[in-house]
């Protein structure tokens, strides 16, 4: 599994500890008792998955993160558990007790099927990054303004869409 | 580095937000576990795409995109839910059950 290979111990380092981290705040932030918490924990997850992009040298996607989620998403978040007044402190009704078993049962069989069936179809499969400097950005700004315009231009237009119909349904009127 | 280490942990989130989703009875909760699954795919996509070119990191750029657009049109309903309803505890709106 998470077996360090023979190469590249400084990496794999940094990924067990990232990920270990990582693990475990995801389990605070559906677990948590504290919805402030909750949000915080997620900044953790979400902190966790730019350090793996990283390691994958793909430094343009990890700095989106970094923007895109931890600065605004998140903050989205804290201004939506403001808004609808949520308990500030420990409450207790924040998790349906009678789905919980249902729900460790799902996740337990989803980490198995997918653990099998990952475990037998890529085991020893090796990541192949390319040496030294890359050029990864550059290469994301040729793809996204050729290959991938008409994806992009869509999207911008998704963007202009969502905000405008999140200020028409949040508008007081 | 081995493919797989990536790919098991992107699986154990996705396993650990679709249980949030099941299990939270606030909305904002649920939503934060489906960025929990949106992230492990995102993990995915970029690590499938190392060995095929930059096409993996261009889908998940994609995908950071449509989660923003999602969160702000899904906290504005939520905040809808709460100002009709005075609660954003997702199991009392059974309006749909015959």
């Amino acid at each position: 599994m998470i077996l360090a290979a023979s190469y590249d111990v400084p990496t794999n380092i940094v990924f067990g500890v990232v990920a270990a981290g990582m693990i475990y705040a995801a389990i605070r932030v559906v677990t948590s008792k504290n919805i402030v918490h909750a949000a915080y924990f997620l900044v953790a997850v979400l902190a966790g998955v730019g350090v793996n992009f990283l390691l994958l040298q793909a430094e343009f996607v990890a700095l989106t993160q970094v923007l895109v989620y931890i600065g605004a998403i998140v903050v989205l978040f804290l201004f939506g558990i403001m808004l609808t007044r949520a308990p500030l402190g420990r409450a207790d009704d924040l998790d349906n007790r009678q789905l919980r078993p249902a729900g460790v049962a799902t996740a337990l069989l989803l980490v198995v099927i997918l653990a099998y069936t990952l475990i037998r179809g890529f085991t020893d499969t090796r990541l192949t990054l390319p040496e030294g400097a890359g050029r990864t950005t550059a290469d994301i700004g040729d793809a996204i303004f050729s290959t991938y315009l008409i994806p992009f231009e869509l999207v911008s237009m998704l963007l202009t869409a969502a905000l405008i119909g999140a200020i028409v349904l949040a508008r007081r009127d | 580095m081995l493919l797989n280490q990536f790919l098991l942990l992107a699986a154990i989130l996705f396993s650990i937000g679709v249980y949030g989703v099941i299990v939270r009875r606030n909305g904002v909760l649920v939503l934060m576990s489906i960025e929990l699954i949106l992230n492990a795919v995102n993990i995915n996509l970029v690590a499938f795409g190392t060995a095929n070119g930059i096409s993996g990191q261009v889908f998940s750029l994609f995908v950071i995109a449509v989660a923003a657009a999602e969160v702000g049109v899904g906290l504005a309903i939520v905040l809808l839910i709460y100002r009709n309803r005075r609660s954003i505890d997702i199991d009392e709106l059974d309006e749909l059950k015959g």
